[in-house]
Formats: structure tokens, C-alpha cells, sequence
């Protein structure tokens, strides 16, 4: 669950990133983010994950104020999120299955339950052939795949993705989309932050859109006030 | 696709303990991170054997000087000579007196005839002093002292006791050798000093690298919520390999090069010194060298990643 309630951002070079953003995502839920370049959206993602600290107001993700949170609980909140990126950030020197054990290996899952972990979030995401491959030998979407996995095995109760098509074509962009969608139906909030309007508008979904710090438009069934690129 | 397993049936992740498998995730992590990057790690191994060769040659110099001055100080005696008035007696009350001096170790009381014959037995021609008596000469005491360095104030205090007409010591070569132990100790301080931020300057730069080149590996780790300490674990354990590497490879040296040393001086039959054996020392020596070579590669370590890594 997300709430953020009347959040500004002014960065130490003045910078005003957010002026009183206000919103709240309740647990499984599945929402868009939509708004043009220097909008605002990767302050409210680097809020959620604790990268920086809201100057006023008060941001809650899974039950920790952000404001308040020490750096000892932050990998604890951390744990609670799966983070997608568009870039995907795969270490290229593991193979899939060592890039998503990663994640169980971090916070100290044992080895047994990490084939098995491993093994089914694999399969969740369709790349239960490419266990041994590295990312330099699969295609865009499946690296985006690999990420989701990773992103999901930890049983996060919250995904964000930002912008987790944008290097893909519009075909692996949908099923990309369909993945986080079927992950949302399975009792996962998501939120994706995205430019594609074709994505946004095939999933008739909560759009949230932000323009100069502020939210401009938030609606259901895909319906927003904005021209999406 | 997957078939029906719910994620949220998944509920162990949160609660989970660290486990022996992170142990070897951190050793395998560590090792890797050294070959990663080779010529840095071989640098700071160099280092350290360097750092510790040359603090090791000092300390055994050091050792090998006080040994050499400990012999002194076995052979320095201080003659006090007592009033002559004074009866055998009264002489031998001073005993308690002359012990309490600071430095001094112990005290050997020496009558006039003893001394007597002493002086006549260091001659070869008896019989030029037939005629001698006892009463040209004074009771007196041999005193052995503790540390030569301090032989001055010792016989400061001895001539100001009551009954103690005069005080002799032979100070010259001891002297000379606790003037050359103070300059040895002190350049070696220097040395060390210079050395050990040297040595850490070189490991945690050692580091540093290690955690430039596995950045996007860390901010991965951050994301998915591993604590500092995970995170630190592989470089700390890379900083102390590196060390104990650094610290085992000069010991063996230090011990094959002090083993040659000692047994080139042995062959000199009258050669005066004979150097301190290795195994008197290896011990403390051993644990020393483990003690630094563990400080630099965990320290080094510890700075890199307290300045550059932030967590």
C-alpha cells in the first residue's frame, strides 16, 4: 500500500521536483503513472524506494513513514518492493538463475528453498528453458523478464515498474504488460510508470497523471486528462 | 507459462535467518573479486610484504640489541664501595638499603678479604703482595642492575645513601648500545608509521576498486534489501585475504632470510654477537604479523567502503 499525502521535493540545487503530490494506492490495486519527462514520476519512484526523503509531507509504502524510516529498517522495507527497471539491470556474469537467487541470497534464504523459489518464479515468468543462460543471450523481453522474476521472487507486496517497455517492441511490451498483470491478480500491488499510450490504454486501469510536481489527473478504467506520448 | 502456485503462498522470505550458504556466497564473493582485479590485489600484497619485511627486520634488530644489552646489564656491575670506618657489619646492614634502589636487581655483599683475594688471585705473581692486608681495601657490594638505560639515576641514588663512599660503573658500551636502541626504536617507529598508511592507502584503494567494478552489483543489492553488513562482507573478506596473504608471505620470508643471516654469523667462530634464534621469536612475531596483515586488509577494507560506498 501507498500513500502519499502532500509531498513536496525541492532537491539542494532548488530544484522543485513535487509540490504537494497527494495519492493513495491500496493493496492490490494495479495503477499506471503517466507524464512527460522532468514531471515528477522518478521522485515519487525514488521516494517509494527510499533513495531520497520528502522535504514536506508524509509518504507510506507498505506501512513505514519514509520520513521516519533509519537506514537499519530500510532494507527491510526494501524487501517488500520489487523494483523493475527499463534498462532491466542484470548482472551480466550470472546466469537467469543466479541474477533471481540473487535476491533470495541477499537476505540469507537458504540454498534449498532457493531452487525451489527460483525454480517457480521461472516458470511464472515463461523462462523455465533459460535457466542457465546469461542476459547477453536473451532477447529485450526476456531480460525483462529475468528482471520480473527477480523483482517477484522475494514476494514483494508492491512492484513498481518504471518504465519496463521501454526498450521493448510493442509486441514483448504486451506481454511484458500481461505478466504484471496476471502478477497483480495474484494479490501484488503494481505500479507502472510508463510513456506508452497503446500499454495504457489496452489495460482500462487507474492512471495516474503527473505534470510539474503536480497530479493533474487521476482516473479509473483508464480514463486520464492527459495526452500521453 | 506457470501453472496455479499462488505467490502470495510464498510467506518464509521476511523471517529468514542468514545462512551457512551466504558464508560461502561471501567467501566465493571475495575470492573472485581479488582475481577480478589481479594487479591491484598483487600491489597490495606487495605492500604488505614490504610494510611487514621491513617492520619485521626492525623489530628483530631491536630484539637482537636488547638481547645484546640484557647481557650488558648481566655483566655491568656497579662496585659501591663502603666507608671505610664502617665495621663488617655495619657494612653488610646497608644491604637492605642498596636492593630498595631503584633498578636494581640484586645485591652481592663483598668483604675486604674477599675482595682481598680477588685482587691478589688476578695476578700471576702472588708474592709480591704477601704483605698486603685486608684493611687497604673497602667492603663493598656488587649490584646488578635491571635496564642499563637508567644505570645513571641508579647511581645518583647510590651516592646519596649514608655509609657508601663511592660508586664505579662501566657505562661506556652500554651506553652506545642504549643510545643505538633509542635510534633504531625511533626510526622504526617512523618507518612503520610511514608504512602502515602507505599499506592502508594501497589496500583501500585495492577495495575501492573492487567496489567501482561491482557498483551496478550493489545498487542491485540495495534494491532487493540487503542489510550494510551483506554488503560489506565480500570486501572485508577480500581486504583480509589480501592481508593474511601479504602477512603469511613475509613471515616465511623474514624466517629464510633471519635463518641465513644466523647461520652466516655462526660460522664466524669469534665473532662476538651471536643473533637471537628465530624460534625464540617466531611466536610473537608470527601473531604480530597476523594481527597487521589482518588490521590492514579489514581496515583498508573498512575505509574504502565507510568513504566511498556509503551504506
Amino acid at each position: 500500500m501507498i500513500r502519499l499525502t502532500d509531498v513536496f521535493k525541492v532537491y539542494a540545487n532548488g530544484t522543485k521536483a513535487l509540490k504537494g503530490v497527494s495519492f493513495t494506492l491500496e493493496t492490490g490495486e494495479f495503477a499506471f503513472m503517466v507524464g512527460p519527462s522532468g514531471s515528477g514520476k522518478s521522485s515519487i519512484i525514488k521516494l517509494l524506494t527510499g533513495e531520497i526523503a520528502p522535504t514536506d509531507g508524509q509518504v507510506i509504502v507498505n506501512g513505514y513513514d519514509m520520513e521516519k524510516i533509519t537506514m537499519r529498517k530500510m532494507p527491510f522495507l526494501r524487501r517488500t518492493i520489487g523494483v523493475i527497471f527499463q534498462d532491466f539491470r542484470l548482472i551480466d556474469k550470472k546466469s537467469v538463475f543466479e541474477n533471481v537467487a540473487f535476491a533470495m541470497r541477499v537476505i540469507g534464504t537458504p540454498n534449498k528453498e532457493i531452487r525451489q523459489r527460483v525454480s517457480y518464479v521461472l516458470e511464472l515468468v515463461g523462462l523455465e528453458n533459460k535457466v542457465n543462460a546469461r542476459p547477453d543471450e536473451l532477447s529485450g523481453g526476456e531480460q525483462q523478464r529475468v528482471a520480473i522474476a527477480r523483482a517477484l521472487v522475494n514476494n514483494p507486496s508492491l512492484i513498481i515498474a518504471d518504465e519496463p517497455t521501454g526498450n521493448l517492441d510493442p509486441a514483448r511490451s504486451l506481454e511484458i504488460l500481461l505478466l504484471l498483470e496476471k502478477i497483480n491478480e495474484l494479490g501484488t500491488t503494481v505500479l507502472i510508470v510508463t510513456h506508452e499510450k497503446p500499454l495504457v490504454d489496452r489495460l482500462s486501469k487507474r492512471v495516474i497523471a503527473i505534470d510539474g510536481g503536480r497530479i493533474i489527473s487521476d482516473g479509473m478504467d483508464g480514463y486520464y486528462n492527459y495526452e500521453v506520448e | 507459462m506457470a501453472g496455479e502456485l499462488l505467490v502470495t503462498e510464498w510467506t518464509g522470505i521476511t523471517t529468514m535467518k542468514s545462512s551457512k550458504n551466504q558464508t560461502g556466497y561471501f567467501l566465493k564473493e571475495g575470492f573472485t573479486s581479488i582475481f577480478a582485479h589481479g594487479l591491484m590485489s598483487f600491489a597490495s600484497i606487495c605492500i604488505i610484504i614490504a610494510f611487514l619485511m621491513i617492520m619485521g627486520s626492525f623489530i628483530l634488530l631491536a630484539v637482537n640489541i636488547n638481547s645484546i644489552v640484557g647481557d650488558l646489564e648481566n655483566d655491568n656491575i656497579i662496585l659501591a664501595y663502603i666507608d671505610e670506618y664502617l665495621s663488617e657489619i655495619e657494612a653488610r646492614a646497608l644491604e637492605r638499603e642498596l636492593a630498595r634502589t631503584t633498578n636494581v636487581s640484586r645485591v652481592n655483599f663483598i668483604t675486604r678479604e674477599q675482595a682481598m683475594h680477588s685482587f691478589i688471585g688476578r695476578h700471576d705473581d702472588t708474592d709480591r703482595f704477601a704483605d698486603v692486608d685486608p684493611t687497604w681495601f673497602r667492603h663493598r657490594y656488587e649490584i646488578f642492575v635491571e635496564d642499563v638505560a637508567l644505570i645513571e639515576y641508579t647511581l645518583q641514588e647510590m651516592r646519596g645513601i649514608y655509609g657508601v663512599e663511592r660508586v664505579n660503573a662501566n657505562l661506556t658500551i652500554a651506553s652506545a648500545l642504549v643510545t643505538f636502541r633509542s635510534i633504531v626504536t625511533g626510526v622504526s617507529l617512523v618507518i612503520i608509521a610511514v608504512l602502515l598508511a602507505i599499506s592502508l592507502f594501497i589496500m583501500s584503494n585495492t577495495i575501492k576498486l573492487a567496489i567501482y567494478e561491482r557498483r551496478e552489483e550493489i545498487s542491485i543489492m540495495r534494491m532487493v534489501g540487503a542489510t550494510n553488513s551483506f554488503i560489506r562482507w565480500p570486501f572485508t573478506i577480500e581486504g583480509f585475504i589480501l592481508g593474511s596473504m601479504g602477512a603469511l608471505s613475509a613471515f616465511i620470508m623474514i624466517w629464510s632470510v633471519y635463518g641465513f643471516l644466523a647461520g652466516r654469523v655462526y660460522e664466524f667462530e669469534n665473532f662476538f654477537i651471536n643473533l637471537v634464534p628465530f624460534s625464540n621469536v617466531y611466536v610473537g612475531l608470527f601473531l604480530l604479523f597476523g594481527a597487521i596483515g589482518f588490521g590492514v586488509g579489514v581496515g583498508g577494507s573498512a575505509l574504502a567502503l565507510n568513504k566511498y560506498l556509503k551504506v
